[in-house]
């Protein structure tokens, strides 16, 4: 039926032949290539798709009051996974899922999307944090939803309401910048580290070490076996100096206001409390911290991500007095200086006001300190010089980090001529000396560092690193600690010191600056200050605005003698150092409180007096270490103490024990 | 006109080695699947493997001459079902390419057409009487491939309806391609080609399409996305080495679909290169087998029918095999005989089916 010449191209079929032919050897040189060529890159490859280095997280370190009461913890949170490989319609099932994470449908759905082109092992990452409820949820829909999971990981868990949010700081995530420097060098990108406060001081502690696991994994991620394990090693708890019961005391006096208080054993340099107003709650930043958030906080004019304690620079008013007074003293001028105050005087042709409109009268430095007379310390300053002020303030650590172990400390200002020469290229006028004689002009301090000065006048010049952890409590290679034992003397004559802590013992009195601030019982030796912001004329001008208002200082230390707490109060816009002075004496009211109910105090009561009256004057003031009985002014007095004990906290608020 | 047609010129060497292949088939897709929700789709293939064998047998005696008679009908009746699919079909990933029939089973006509291609194609070409191809000619014969093969594009399906071009191509190569047609065609080729790839205005291509595309021209750019299919694959052959390993990335799950798409490189991940190229030494052997059966054919449609059974085994081994050591885009095209599925095993078995008919009547006439 069909002729032979019809047949097909028998060339052409060859050729058909020779074509395949050269496929088949395309082919075999492809898996040449991949199997024996590459074969060692490619097996390796499979390896590293096959082991996965899992880190075993190391739990940070709890952080606790010098009592041992919690005031950091951690807490299990949990994050919202959905998996993508469980071969279930993700869309239709966004709608209960979003209703049951209280998420927006429409996010979810974006989210899925956005995933879309990922390989189907990595989750969707839906919601960080849930709450209970939404857990519960979860769980109870296993069936129904086998694509979500959850993953837990512990998360610090902070005081509320910005208690001690300054001191202790918070933690993040470490920043690319943070990963180019030296001291990170270890830590890699995701790692959780402090990023202000104690949480970064003493973040090598806290950390701990994170261990790692080398899991078998299938490609979605699932561990089908196991090859070897290093075990994390969690971080070092951490013990503080600071009393909760103070820092209770302190956050309540400075509640609402704009400043600092800092507490500190003048013995040690313990801090036993820090505040700084306002505050911000570091459990916002724990999770997640909105944008808007973050930028609320840092344009607050009144900086509430600042420690003030140890960030805030300002002139320190009258409180700087006290440092002059040590200065004028030592140079043998202010023992012998009497001057007589008619509400203002004249140096260099012009004329400076004392805060006494009709003046002071007749003032000698006794007066001086507990009157707070200006024209007296405007002469002391004039007799003094600039040098020999600044001498003294920087011995005394004024214008200097105070060394304190907490991130960012500043150096304030303590102005001299060279300084003056070396900043503005221009001569030091003596009339600038006269200004910084009640701690205004060029003077710029931090309350920490007033705060160490006053204590080192208290002790006598003995001059201490304040500290918020106790050096024995930190491992012994942890050199950095080593500094916060030093202790630095500077010489001041005894009959000085007791001359001016006797004159500060006065401000609270009747007689003083401060009186109102006065606590019945506790023998509290101060120094108020008022330091204008601008001028007085200046502040009319803007109608006496809030915003001008001067900082009220106060700075003081109870008992007189051989003093176990000093106080630092910075109550910014707070118009008057005695206002300060209240805020200064509640928290040395709660010390003494509690001192006086500590048992081991108490074995001192005398045991036939049954009605809880207790004489104090050999109660809290160590025998031995009295300057003298006599010149204890406040005489021995008997108080009632109230039957019920003082409720003292058991953790940090918002710590409660679990 | 049918003397008498006899199984003993059925070509059971043929036969005894594409079953070797599915034998082989069968194991991979045990090893890949044992431990997985897929486990047990071994049985599967071997009942697909059974029915097709038997519906090999069936085809083989109903005669293709017959079968040509009627082509034209089949023809109608394939475009027809692909228009069906494009109306009913079942949507699933974004594509129209299956349609549900009763009984819960889906029909994807696009396989299937392939064969009624191959036929229409021979038909075509056994009827045309001078030695060299005109344009008109191979205008038509264009068509006759074309129209269905924009229809499941517009599905859209671009793997099947590549798989259409090969069933053209040797048609008019065998049919008397001149060198100039040649040129123009391969040249015409070329700038679609480039007009598709490097317009991104045009949307003649889905974005998927684009993407595996892309990925497959540099797959380390973006081993976590589309190109982490090839990625994977290159690992897992890569890994197998000369005489095959664990089979970590088949057991693990990272090489994507390993009994089906990636069958080839689960077998070669655990027999290495020694048994991937004993592999294609065993499709090499029944291609050629193929091409002697065509030579020996009673008559031209019989020549082009295996032929166009040769272009479209041939060309999914290349664009599979092709695929898998990281030669070619991920298309979606099984490697025929291996590959689970049963639309895959059936349409391999009915096409040789029409092999064995075409040779049990070498001597017919």
């Amino acid at each position: 039926m069909v002729a032979r010449d019809d047949k097909v191209s028998a060339i052409r079929l060859t050729a058909a032949q020779y074509v395949i032919l050269g496929i088949f050897l395309v082919l075999a040189y492809g898996l040449w290539r991949l199997q024996v060529m590459q074969s060692d890159f490619y097996s390796l490859a499979a390896e590293k798709n096959r082991i996965r280095n899992v880190p075993v997280l190391a739990p940070r370190g709890k952080i606790l009051d010098r009592e041992g009461r919690t005031i950091v913890d951690n807490y299990p949170s949990f994050s919202a996974l959905m998996m993508r490989d469980s071969s279930r319609d993700l869309a239709a099932d966004v709608n209960l899922i979003a209703q049951g994470l209280h998420l927006d449908p429409d996010e979810v759905r974006s989210r899925i999307r956005h995933f879309a082109s990922m390989p189907q092992y990595q989750p969707i990452f839906l919601k960080e944090d849930i709450t209970p409820d939404e857990l519960q949820f979860i769980e109870a829909h296993r069936n129904e939803l086998p694509e979500l999971d959850t993953i837990m990981s512990h998360r610090r868990l902070y005081p509320r309401n910005g208690f001690m949010a300054h001191l202790i700081g918070y933690v993040g995530e470490v920043s690319e910048d943070m990963l180019n420097q030296p001291q990170f060098e270890l830590y890699n990108a995701g790692d959780v580290v402090g990023i202000s406060g104690v949480e970064r001081q003493y973040n090598t502690l806290l950390m701990g070490q994170n261990g790692s696991r080398q899991a078998l994994v299938d490609s979605h991620g699932r561990e089908v076996g196991r090859l070897g394990e290093t075990e994390a090693v969690p971080g070092k708890q951490l013990r503080l100096t600071v009393d909760i019961d103070l820092q209770i005391a302190a956050e309540e006096a400075l509640a609402g206001k704009n400043g600092a208080i800092v507490a500190m054993d003048p013995r040690t340099g313990e801090i036993l409390a820090m505040v700084s107003g306002p505050t911000f709650d570091p459990n916002d930043f724990a999770v997640h911290v909105s944008r808007d958030q973050w930028n609320k906080l840092v344009t607050d004019p009144d900086k509430p991500l600042m420690n003030k304690a140890i960030q805030a620079q300002l002139a320190p008013g009258s409180t700087f007095k006290i440092i002059m007074a040590v200065a004028g003293w030592q140079e043998g001028i202010a023992q012998t200086l009497h001057v007589n105050c008619t509400g203002s005087a004249e140096f260099y042709g012009r004329r400076f006001g004392c805060w006494v409109k009709g003046g002071h009268g007749a003032v000698d430095l006794e007066k001086a300190i507990y009157q707070s007379c200006d024209v007296f310390f405007y002469t002391l300053a004039e007799k003094l010089g600039i040098d020999r002020i600044a001498k003294y303030a920087t011995d005394l650590g004024l214008g200097q980090k105070t060394g304190i172990d907490l991130p960012n400390e500043v150096n304030g200002i303590m102005p001299s001529e060279e300084w003056k020469i070396r900043n503005f290229k221009q001569k030091w006028f003596a009339g600038e000396t006269i200004s910084v004689g009640i701690g205004q002009g060029a003077v710029a301090i931090t309350p920490v560092q007033l705060l160490r000065a006053i204590s080192a006048i208290s002790m006598g010049g003995r001059m201490v690193v304040p500290h918020v952890i106790n050096p024995t409590d930190v491992p012994p290679g942890y050199v950095e600690a080593q500094h916060y034992t030093e202790v630095k003397n500077v010489t001041i004559d005894p009959n000085g010191w007791n001359f001016i802590t006797d004159a500060m013992s006065r401000v609270l009195l009747p007689e003083g600056t401060a009186p109102s601030a006065h606590v019945p019982g506790i023998d509290i030796a101060g120094k108020t200050g008022s330091a204008q912001i601008v001028s007085l004329a200046t502040r009319a001008r803007f109608k006496n605005s809030d915003d001008l208002a001067q900082n009220g200082w106060f700075v003081g230390f109870t008992p007189r003698r051989n003093p176990d707490i000093v106080v630092c109060v910075l109550f910014q816009g707070g118009e008057h150092g005695k206002l300060a002075a209240r805020l200064a004496t509640q928290v040395i009211k709660a010390y003494v409180d509690k001192q006086r109910r500590t048992p081991t105090k108490m074995v001192e009561k005398p045991k036939n007096n049954s009605d809880g009256a207790v004489d104090i004057g050999g109660l809290w003031t160590a025998p031995d270490s009295d300057g003298g009985e006599e010149k204890l002014q406040g005489g021995r007095f008997v108080l009632d103490l109230p039957k019920k004990p003082l409720a003292l906290a058991t953790a940090a608020p918002g710590m409660a024990v679990r | 006109m049918s003397r008498y047609v006899s199984y003993r010129d059925f070509d059971w060497v043929l036969l005894g080695f594409v079953l070797v292949i599915c034998g082989l088939g069968v194991m991979e897709i045990h090893s890949a699947t044992v431990h997985t929700k897929f486990a047990g789709a071994h049985v599967r293939q071997i009942y697909w493997v059974l029915g097709g064998v038997g519906a090999m047998f069936l085809m083989s005696l109903v005669s293709y001459q017959a079968l040509l008679d009627q082509i034209h009908w089949f023809y109608i009746a394939a475009v027809g079902a692909l228009m069906g699919v494009l109306v009913f079909g079942q949507k699933y990933l974004g594509a129209r390419r299956w349609i549900k029939m009763p009984g819960g089973n889906h029909f994807q006509p696009s396989e299937w057409v392939k064969l009624i291609l191959i036929l229409a194609v021979a038909k075509y070409f056994s009827e045309m009487r001078q030695r060299e191809l005109s344009w008109s000619d191979f205008m038509k014969a264009g068509a006759i491939v074309g129209i269905p093969m924009l229809m499941v594009l517009a599905q859209p399906d671009l793997g099947t309806a590549l798989t259409y071009v090969p069933i053209a191509v040797i048609g008019v190569f065998l049919g008397g391609l001149q060198w100039k047609q040649g040129m123009v065609v391969a040249l015409l080729a070329a700038v679609a080609v480039g007009a598709v790839f490097f317009t991104p205005r045009v949307h003649l291509l889905k974005t998927y399409q684009k993407q595996r595309l892309t990925s497959f021209i540099d797959p380390e750019l973006d081993p976590q996305g589309s190109g982490y299919q090839v990625e994977q694959s290159k690992i897992a052959v890569g890994s197998g080495g000369l005489w095959g390993g664990k089979g970590s990335q088949t057991h693990g799950a990272f090489l994507p679909v390993p009994q089906t798409d990636f069958i080839f490189a689960a077998f070669a991940e655990e027999h290495g290169f020694v048994g991937a190229l004993g592999i294609l030494l065993l499709y090499f052997i029944v291609l050629m087998r193929l091409t002697q059966n065509a030579q020996t054919a009673p008559d031209r449609a019989g020549t082009f029918v295996v032929m166009g059974v040769v272009a479209v085994l041939s060309f999914h081994i290349l664009v599979n095999v092709g695929m898998v050591v990281g030669f070619m885009p991920v298309t979606g095209i099984p490697l025929p005989l291996m590959s689970y599925g049963g639309s895959s095993v059936l349409f391999m078995f009915l096409a040789l089916g029409m092999v064995m008919n075409v040779r049990m009547r070498r001597f017919v006439n």
